[in-house]
């Protein structure tokens, strides 16, 4: 497989979020912060996955795997290090930008399969699901989601909570949600509601983010 | 007499929220306290008493707590009750529905070597769900007196008060948990050689786990030497096992809780959705719930606290009753018999004790305050409001408050004063800061509501540009404050209790108890404001004060006798909106003049027993910048809001 240069693959990545995901048709030069001379963007001409046509840069059919790829690639390193690593808000998107780029050959896969293939980013933005993911969804396997991923209706055993500090950990064991317990979530908006044997919580997707189920196989 | 009192053996009450506790409270002293059904109103300890077989008891009665591991200010207070009292007895009342998920507190009572009693509570309920409870296995496995009850209907109170004078201490056998976790509590035992309230056993499980009062528990009683080893055990600890401590702990409570209710619990599968869960999914769905909370507001506030309440009620007492039967002859009998003037002034005067103090607090605010506080007794006792405050949780976060907040919010259309008191079941410092500050500023309360809606009611215009902008200011200031303040964002979290159907003693008990002690507390300061009116008046001050006022007033485009509204506004919030009531009705205002009027009323200081209050909550310092802030921003939006209006020239 081609590797682009680090700038290369942000251009991917910014014309898939505008131009896939958004409503654009192409992305303005000035808004990608290239000259059609920039190497970055050559390098991806050459490659026919992107054309320049007047002051618009455009993905080509060609080059809508790797933009894909490179989207996955940076919204699983904002996974890694938002939730595994526990690095939020600014110095989190910017360790992620670093991670994602050594995401590669086949590392990116092993850190899927690692988070248990999510399907969304921190920020609620849909990862595109790889090879691994396709794979792991037709193996049935039970899989551990966090609490926000079941649907309302969804049951599932409580696999662990994540929690990242003592006082949220204490609040959700109060609750009794521990290991093993069987959980059903009511309602996703606004709040999470989910049901403890007869009893009933509510709370927001922080909290509902910290606990983990296994759903049950079908 | 005294000497017996103290020396009354102590039984108190514990448990989760919502499972009865008040109820077993009331049963067994007879006396009343508030039942609550939701989490976080009552901070306060209800103390009673009673009698059982010539033996007089002191029964205690404390707020939830869901562990001897406090996390919130209730248990705090829940837990210092059980390290400093010397109890007889400690009465554990659980929800039978819920007994799994209780039940790891019972064993945490038992394993601190308290005298426990469990009482199986709300057995009727888990019945009709389909749940046998052996108890008299359940009494054999944890080794304690077990007690099924149905306390609302009293089923079972002979048989706890025959436990409690019965109870007689027996040694327990400590629950084993899995062989590394009792190596290390076993190592801190050996360090441990104080004496303390709670088992040995206990104290080492919960200084692992980094207790702050049992660690200073622990700094005082024992020698130096020895709580400097206990600490670096206890940090030793804590670092080989990590996050995985209070888990690994939780779920060896729970392995015990699954031996004791093997063969005790069994599980009928029961289908049916009665109404009140249907109803209950309705309230806490946005797309239905939006709807029934309008249909509250509107029912509840606007036509029963707003047109029968402060209509009605206050036409009756104040137009008929005081205007024709009382005022007169107290007048009469005061210009007959009052020769000082002074004296007149004082008492029935313009501000006097009589005029201003007596009728305004029981003609004109309490019909007012006492149909509101029925009206959040009766949601209150429901549990309307954790629903509402998971439906609001997420724009409550945009503020900085999370979805708990809207209990004091809602509170504080009725008092404002008693709502800031009420912000203490906030978990953080910086939630509680938000929600007293927006107290201050924009919430009105429903004295001055009543007032104002009086006054604006004529110019639905008004009423609209008043609403809208009292909300943006609370929307804006409020993601500045959650902006500006420090501190992590709130975390929600909350019990969703099942919808009951409120029992109109409780309630009435409830609305009368919250109007007794507005009553107690604020008639003295109606009188105080009385008097320094009456004082200001006298000596000039008052006049010089209006003066200084008056340039500000006249800056919002206000006449100058408006002054005299703001001015009092501190005394009373409705004292200032009854102030431009008069002036409307001499015609000194014209809508945009009433409207600016209204607004920089509303977000004008608090009243001082509000401002006292918030004094003592939240600090001298606070309540001086939060004073200074609310003051400086009524002013200004009034100047802004008095500019748009003669710009754009509506409401002209």
């Amino acid at each position: 497989m081609e590797r682009f240069s680090e700038q290369a693959e942000e251009i991917l990545e910014s014309l898939w979020v505008m131009t896939v995901e958004g409503d654009n048709v192409g992305c303005l030069l000035t808004s990608l912060k290239v000259t059609p001379d920039s190497a970055e963007l050559i390098e991806l001409v050459q490659s026919a996955y992107v054309e320049v046509r007047g002051d618009r840069v455009y993905l080509r059919k060609e080059g809508r795997f790797e933009a894909q790829m490179t989207v996955r690639r940076h919204r699983l390193a904002e996974r890694l290090t938002m939730d595994i690593l526990g690095i939020a808000g600014d110095e989190g998107n910017e360790q992620a930008c670093a991670f994602e780029h050594l995401l590669r050959q086949g590392v990116d896969t092993k850190l899927c399969t690692l988070l248990n293939h999510p399907t969304t980013c921190p920020h609620g933005n849909p990862i595109p699901p790889g090879e691994c993911c396709i794979a792991a969804r037709q193996q049935g396997q039970p899989g551990i989601v966090a609490l926000t991923e079941l649907k309302s209706g969804e049951s599932g055993e409580i696999a662990y909570l994540a929690a990242s500090d003592d006082k949220k950990m204490q609040k959700l064991m109060s609750m009794g949600v521990l290991p093993g317990t069987r959980v059903v979530l009511t309602q996703k908006f606004p709040s999470y509601i989910f049901k403890v044997g007869h009893s009933q919580f509510a709370v927001d997707d922080t909290l509902a983010r910290e606990i983990h189920v296994r759903r049950p196989t079908t | 007499m005294s000497v017996q009192q103290n020396s009354s053996p102590k039984v108190v009450l514990v448990g989760n929220p919502n499972v009865g506790k008040s109820v077993v409270f009331n049963a067994l002293t007879g006396a009343y306290t508030t039942v609550s059904n939701y989490p976080g109103t009552s901070v306060e300890v209800s103390r009673g008493h009673c009698v059982i077989a010539d033996q007089r008891y002191e029964i205690l009665d404390t707020p939830g707590m869901y562990s001897m591991m406090p996390i919130t200010e209730e248990e705090r207070v829940a837990r210092r009750i059980l390290l400093n009292e010397d109890p007889h007895a400690v009465i554990h009342v659980i929800d039978a529905r819920n007994i799994e998920r209780m039940l790891p507190m019972t064993l945490q009572l038992i394993e601190a070597g308290l005298p426990v009693i469990l009482v199986v509570n709300i057995l009727d309920e888990a019945k009709r769900l389909g749940m046998q409870i052996d108890l008299e296995l359940l009494q054999k496995n944890l080794g304690i007196p077990v007690i099924g009850a149905v306390m609302k209907r009293k089923t079972g109170l002979d048989e706890l008060r025959q436990a409690v004078a019965d109870y007689a201490s027996v040694p327990y056998t400590p629950f084993v948990y899995a062989a590394d976790l009792e190596e290390d509590i076993d190592g801190l035992i050996k360090l441990i050689h104080g004496d303390y309230r709670l088992s040995r056993r206990a104290t080492a499980i919960l200084l692992m786990q980094k207790d702050d009062d049992i660690v200073q528990l622990l700094e005082k009683q024992e020698s130096a030497g020895d709580y400097e080893s206990l600490l670096a055990a206890a940090r030793e600890i804590s670092f080989r096992r990590r996050s995985d401590l209070h888990l690994q702990i939780s779920l060896e409570r729970r392995k015990v809780c699954k031996r004791m209710l093997t063969d005790v619990v069994t599980q009928e599968v029961n289908e049916t959705e009665p109404f009140a869960e249907k109803l209950s999914r309705w309230m806490m769905n946005p797309i239905t719930g939006t709807p029934i909370l309008l249909l509250v507001v509107y029912f509840g506030l606007y036509k029963f606290v707003g047109g029968f309440g402060a209509g009605t009620m206050v036409d009756f007492l104040e137009g008929n009753i005081f205007e024709n039967y009382i005022n007169p002859p107290v007048i009469s009998f005061a210009e007959k018999n009052l020769s000082a003037n002074w004296l007149f002034e004082l008492l029935v005067g313009e501000y006097g004790l009589w005029t201003l103090g007596i009728r305004y607090a029981v003609a004109l605010v309490l019909p007012i305050v006492g149909t509101f506080f029925l009206v959040f007794s009766l949601l209150e006792d429901t549990g309307y409001f954790p629903r509402l405050a998971l439906l609001v949780d997420r724009m409550f976060k945009l503020i900085g408050l999370s979805g708990r907040a809207v209990i004091p919010m809602i509170l504080g259309f009725g008092c404002d004063t008693m709502a800031t008191l009420v912000t203490r079941t906030l978990e953080t410092k910086r939630e509680r800061v938000i929600a007293t500050m927006l107290l201050a500023l924009v919430i009105p309360c429903s004295a001055q509501l009543g007032v104002i809606l009086g006054l604006l009611s004529a110019e639905p215009r008004a009423l609209l540009v008043w609403t809208v902008f009292l909300l943006l200011v609370f929307i804006v200031i409020g993601s500045l404050a959650a902006r500006v303040l420090p501190g992590e964002s709130p975390v929600f979290y909350m019990e969703i209790p099942p919808l009951r159907l409120p029992q109109l003693r409780n309630v009435a008990v409830k609305t009368l108890t919250r109007m007794q002690s507005y009553f107690v507390e604020i008639l003295p300061l109606f009188l105080f404001a009385s008097v320094v009116l009456w004082a200001g008046k006298m000596t000039g001050t008052l006049e010089q004060v209006i003066n200084v006022v008056a340039p500000v007033v006249k800056a919002i485009g206000l006449p100058i006798e408006a002054s005299t509204a703001f001015v009092f506004g501190f005394f009373r919030r409705d004292f200032g909106a009854a102030g431009l009531y008069d002036l409307q009705t001499s015609g000194l205002l014209n809508v945009a003049q009433l409207t600016v009027a209204a607004v920089t009323l509303t977000l004008f200081v608090p009243c001082v027993a509000q401002f006292l209050v918030m004094i003592k909550e939240r600090g001298i310092k606070t309540a001086l910048i939060i004073f200074a802030f609310v003051t400086v921003m009524a002013f200004s939006s009034g100047w802004f809001l008095n500019k748009i209006l003669m710009t754009t020239g509506w409401l002209a």
